[in-house]
């Protein structure tokens, strides 16, 4: 089964964020940049299914061409033939990024590789929509299925598991269909040596967007005021022991 | 004064009102004039009096015209219901908490009015009946966006602990309307067949636990759990750790605190060797107390912390618990 799989380039924001002047962005000039653990989850399963199918797993991002580390990184850990939608995302709403995201696989379909899944991240890590698979599954005709942590393919019939609060959620449907997938069920896999060879030479397939986008409707960002410093050293090494336990006792959890 | 009537559709549990659902209940009041209430594949009556006290005037029962289409979870035929009750309603306003299934039914409302949604609301800033703007978490909760809403229906999902919740001044138990929802075929092709309870949601009693002693890199290596574990033993509490250790496969990923892991509210949070970074912080900020255990002191989960402790865990994790078996003899 040929599958394709989305992820985004974020912000590696470890430690404080700054905003852009005008309040639009992340002011991300200082910062790495990574894509969400739901999206390295999805690569996996997508090379993993390639593998097991005899299918093949293609990368795409919707992004400027700054995106094209991300897509080299997925290349590296066994994706092919990296698609880039090449586009200024910080003004496209989720909207927009699924009609960019359907109109690749209307015209790959089209030059005869038909998607029998499309994968992506259950939320993007920086604008955190949750809406961007179900609604590209709308402008598909598909079926989706959200939060996916495993699932199998047998034929044409896939299988998805969803962790909830009451256990395991199963669900059983055809392809071809959309999975947004949350990180847990795999393990990714880190880059081998030949990987990252393939990565450098992979030829990135750039596509202009088709449509002017909506919009997400953003004013701007703000950032909750930092709360003040607080902290109580209670000591230092082992010898803070017994005010730790003080501490705890005051606070009736030292049963 | 918003004139918008508020449709809020509840994620019962156990034919009871679950907490997210009281939230979003009370943060539907406070930003309409008139609150609705839709139950899907649960009995709509024992929930009245509840949704009733707090502000809900009617809860529409959802009943599939044929069959028994919704005694299993399914999205798109849930989010059919939501349509059907918007229209039975006449609301303007539609709110689900911002759960995973609240998130993913309102995503296909989204798509089947032609509508925005917003995800994770924590307040709403300003509204003049048609277009509203809305604070939304992004960045994991770091940053919030303020958003503009101008459809003819706003949706939205409430963010956990976006508001305390509150009965209604003046309660009374709402009215139930049974509610006939016609369902396409296409609408059933999504729907949980089975649930395996085997590992009946490993990470619940560490969103449950009152005390949770949190793990990261500085614990060193998948051996060095034993005196993290002896310390939540001794407090009854849980084990919750940062994503490199889930990453490193030193512990299983259903005991991630993050972001991308469970967010928890325990009265004490004792992290050891963690630093703090914001995607962990967003699972852990609504711990009562934080003691932090750190080499260094300048490291944002000690600066952000009530309590800490500036040392190696390996020396002061042992003395603690070597303290409490001491006092308790
Ligand atoms: C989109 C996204 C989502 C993410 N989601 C999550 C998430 O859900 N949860 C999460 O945790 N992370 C998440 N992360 C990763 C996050 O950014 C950090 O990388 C991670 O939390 C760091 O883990 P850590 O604190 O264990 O490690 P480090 O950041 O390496 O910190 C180790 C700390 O241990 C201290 N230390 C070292 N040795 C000792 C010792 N012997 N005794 C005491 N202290 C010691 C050090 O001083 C340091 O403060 C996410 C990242 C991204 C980009």
């Amino acid at each position: 089964m040929d599958v394709l799989v989305c992820i985004k380039r974020v912000p590696d924001t470890g430690g404080a964020i700054t905003l852009t002047d005008d309040g639009m962005g992340v002011d991300s000039r200082l910062l790495g940049h990574t894509v969400s653990p739901h999206e390295e989850a999805a690569v996996e399963l997508a090379v993993q299914t390639a593998k097991a199918t005899g299918g093949s797993a293609t990368v795409l991002t919707v992004g400027t061409d700054d995106s094209i580390e991300q897509l080299r990184n997925a290349v590296a850990l066994g994706c092919t033939s990296p698609v880039l939608v090449e586009v200024e995302p910080d003004r496209l709403g989720p909207a927009d990024v699924a009609g960019m995201i359907a109109d690749v696989v209307r015209r790959h379909e089209e030059r005869g590789t038909s998607y029998g899944l499309v994968l992506l991240g259950n939320d993007a890590a920086d604008t955190g929509d949750f809406q961007v698979g179900v609604r590209l599954a709308y402008e598909l005709g598909r079926p989706v299925v959200t939060g996916v942590s495993r699932f199998e393919v047998d034929g044409e019939e896939v299988t998805a598991r969803v962790e909830s609060t009451d256990g395991t959620d199963v669900y059983r449907l055809p392809a071809p269909a959309v999975l947004t997938v949350m990180e847990g069920g795999v393990e990714p896999r880190y880059p081998s040596v030949p990987g990252r060879m393939k990565a450098k030479k992979a030829v990135v397939e750039t596509v202009e967007p088709t449509h002017e986008p909506v919009g997400n409707g953003r004013v701007r960002l703000k950032l909750p005021p930092a709360p003040p410093t607080r902290v109580e050293i209670l000591g230092e090494g082992a010898s803070a022991a017994p005010a730790v336990v003080d501490l705890l006792e005051k606070l009736g959890v030292a049963r | 004064m918003s004139t918008r009537t508020a449709l809020v559709l509840l994620e019962p549990t156990g034919g009871a009102l679950s907490e997210v659902s009281a939230e979003s209940l009370t943060f539907a009041r406070h930003a309409a004039a008139e609150v609705h209430a839709l139950v899907v594949g649960a009995d709509a009556s024992t929930l009245a009096e509840e949704a009733g006290r707090l502000g809900a005037t009617v809860v529409h029962g959802a009943a599939a015209t044929s069959g028994d289409a919704f005694s299993a979870y399914a999205p798109a035929a849930w989010a059919a219901a939501v349509v059907a009750a918007v229209e039975a309603s006449g609301a303007t306003l539609v709110l689900a908490a911002g759960t995973p299934r609240g998130n993913e039914v309102l995503a296909h409302v989204a798509c089947r009015l032609g509508v925005a949604m917003a995800a994770n609301v924590v307040q709403v800033d300003g509204d003049d009946g048609g277009s509203m703007v809305v604070s939304r978490q992004v960045l994991g909760g770091t940053a919030l966006e303020e958003m503009r809403l101008t459809d003819r229906v706003a949706l939205l999902t409430v963010a956990g602990h976006a508001c305390e919740i509150e009965p209604a001044a003046a309660p009374a138990a709402a009215e139930v309307r049974p509610l006939d929802v016609a369902l396409d075929p296409r609408d059933l092709v999504v729907r949980v067949v089975e649930t395996v309870a085997g590992e009946p949601d490993a990470s619940g009693a560490l969103k449950s636990a009152k005390v949770v002693v949190g793990a990261g890199r500085g614990v060193g290596s998948a051996d060095g759990f034993k005196e993290i574990t002896d310390l939540a033993d001794l407090l009854g509490g849980a084990v919750g750790v940062s994503r490199v250790v889930t990453s490193l496969g030193w512990r299983p990923h259903h005991e991630q605190v993050g972001q991308t892991g469970s967010r928890i509210s325990p009265d004490v949070y004792i992290p050891c060797g963690i630093s703090g970074a914001i995607q962990h912080w967003a699972g852990c900020s609504s711990a009562k107390t934080i003691l932090a255990i750190n080499t260094d002191a300048e490291a944002p989960m000690v600066t952000k912390a009530h309590y800490a402790v500036i040392g190696d865990l390996h020396e002061v994790v042992p003395a603690i618990n070597e303290e409490l078996r001491r006092r308790r003899g």
